[in-house]
């Protein structure tokens, strides 16, 4: 039996789909005819112009922004298949693109989308899932950056909360990172017990001499050496019952639990300045510092505040600075007023 | 902030699952209700985070603790924990999520079947039972659940249930745990498709619905 001669113009033409099938699969499309004039509108896109398309020109209906120069429907056909960028003059706010292809009544078939524009596009219009062909990702895809959005403030909130965990951690904390040694929170708790049992005991405040020098010629890393170095010192001059601490940048406080001999505590210090005058290789330098101490003791039943005590030590501390450096001052009576001179007539060292 | 609740291998219950039923938990009962629910638990700290894995029988704890201090069975907290999924203002990142299925309850229906592929797109590590929907005629389904947690199936049957309200739909529903070698399964009847007038949805994540 003889095929019935198929007419390749009815065939590839768009006559073989009734407008209401090219509606459903493609709800964004329009018609143009041979004349120029829009004759079809997909439901969407009639759905998002303020005003009907059917009947517009070229002219009327889009300004195109690539490929430049398309002024007319001959312009459009020769895209044949090819990407077009444009703006409706409708709804020009929004920037489209559409893939157009020639029709052979002399028109052009355009399937339009809302590209990256899509986001601002749905929500200005108000379209729904029923707006899209369901082959059309466009749901899925918001679906998408919907979820991945509350899943990364889920992530966001997670690490805010790691952060005030760490932070808190880092407050409570008891130790100096760097050293390993016991931090100022620490120390001044232990100094307050300290006087609160009342037992005898000494404070002494280490401040570095020319660790600046060291930290600014030779850099943080040479810096960080050298202070690891000191509270090794430190650690090795002490008992285990004393509490050595870093309270500051380059400042050390020591208590000495029932240890307020002078003779004894100048030689410890003695000893201590001397290893820490020790040149410390770093690379091919070497780093060379040294410390000035001050010492203040506290013969049991007190009456000084923890305040009083470390002023008294920083005291010594200064007479220490005053006379030179690298070397260890016991604090005494009217010590304040001798640095108190020296301050007048020299400039403060630094604190 | 102690961690031995946390595991990395094993039985393991994702953290959004669990941050879901303590959020339920306080949302609905209050912060005290939650503690003396994490105390008995034995979570410590008494919060979960939803970006990491737990041991499953955490859950299980939690859950049997929720159960006693509510004085409810386990199945009906779980399907409180669906509902609350889709209709608290807290979650409705959730409600939205679900309704980009369709725009009536029957599109949902019929996209049961790839909710658990929308939901590894979302979340890639989440366990999620397997659904298939099988109709049988004059508004009748069945909604097989298969595979991981089984206790999934009635925070399903709970989440459905708010979303039919959510669509305006009209749906009968009864879940049944698996039972020997059977998955389990919910019964629906789906009496109207518009029985009520439904809560709008606008696919614009700007918009409030």
């Amino acid at each position: 039996m003889a095929l019935p001669r198929l007419d390749a113009q009815a065939l590839m033409g768009a006559a073989l789909l009734a407008p209401a099938a090219l509606d459903r699969l493609m709800p964004m499309h329009l018609q143009i005819a041979a004349d120029g004039h829009v004759v079809h509108v997909g439901p969407t896109l009639g759905q998002v112009s303020p005003v009907p398309l059917e009947g517009l020109g070229f002219k009327a209906l889009m300004g195109v922004l690539q490929p430049r120069g398309i002024q007319d429907l001959a312009g459009l056909r020769a895209a044949d298949g090819g990407q077009v960028r444009f703006r409706l003059a409708t709804e020009p706010e929004i920037p489209m693109k559409g893939l157009c292809v020639p029709t052979h009544d002399g028109g052009a078939l355009l399937n339009l989308s809302f590209g990256y524009a899509v986001t601002s596009a749905v929500e200005h219009f108000h379209l729904t899932c029923g707006d899209f062909a369901c082959t059309d990702l466009t749901i899925e895809m918001l679906f998408l950056i919907e979820a991945k959005s509350a899943a990364q403030e889920e992530q966001r909130k997670l690490n805010m909360r790691l952060q005030g965990d760490k932070q808190r951690a880092e407050a409570e904390a008891l130790s100096d990172g760097l050293t390993g040694l016991a931090n100022r929170r620490a120390f001044d708790a232990a100094l307050m017990r300290c006087i609160e049992n009342g037992a005898p005991f000494a404070v002494m405040q280490i401040d570095l001499d020319f660790f600046k020098a060291v930290n600014d010629t030779l850099g943080h890393a040479a810096g960080d050496a050298v202070l690891a170095k000191v509270a090794a010192v430190l650690k090795k001059e002490t008992r285990a019952s004393d509490l050595v601490a870093r309270v500051g940048g380059d400042e050390f406080s020591i208590l000495f639990v029932r240890f307020v001999d002078v003779g004894s505590l100048l030689d410890v210090a003695g000893r201590m300045i001397a290893h820490i005058e020790e040149p410390l290789p770093f690379g091919k330098q070497a780093c060379e510092i040294s410390a000035s101490i001050g010492i203040a003791v506290a013969q049991g039943a007190h009456s000084d505040t923890a305040a009083d005590l470390v002023h008294k030590a920083d005291t010594a501390l200064y007479a220490s600075k005053f006379a030179g450096r690298r070397q260890a001052t016991i604090y005494s009576q009217g010590l304040e007023e001798e640095v108190a001179r020296n301050a007048a007539d020299l400039p403060l060292p630094r604190q | 902030m102690s961690h031995n609740s946390y595991i990395a291998v094993g039985d393991i219950m994702h953290g959004l699952v669990n941050r879901s039923i303590e959020c339920f938990v306080r949302d609905t009962y209050g912060q005290m209700a939650w503690e003396d629910v994490a105390r008995c638990a034995g979570l410590e700290p008494a919060t979960f985070e939803s970006m990491l894995h737990y041991d499953d029988r955490l859950t299980h704890a939690v859950l049997e603790a929720i159960s006693q201090r509510l004085n409810k069975p386990r199945e009906a907290v779980l399907e409180d924990v669906g509902t609350y999924l889709v209709t608290h203002s807290n979650t409705k990142a959730i409600r939205r999520l679900l309704r980009f299925s369709g725009d009536s309850f029957g599109d949902f229906l019929a996209s049961l079947d790839d909710l658990p592929e929308r939901v590894k797109l979302a979340v890639p590590d989440l366990e999620f039972p397997r659904l298939e929907l099988e109709e049988r005629g004059n508004g009748q389904f069945c909604l097989w659940v298969r595979g991981a947690h089984a206790e999934f199936i009635w925070v399903i049957c709970g989440a459905m249930r708010a979303l039919a309200d959510d669509y305006g739909a009209l749906v009968l529903m009864e879940g049944h745990d698996p039972v020997g070698g059977t998955d389990g399964f919910i019964e629906l009847h789906l009496a109207a498709l518009s029985f009520a007038e439904g809560n709008a949805f606008s696919l614009g994540a700007g918009g409030a619905n």
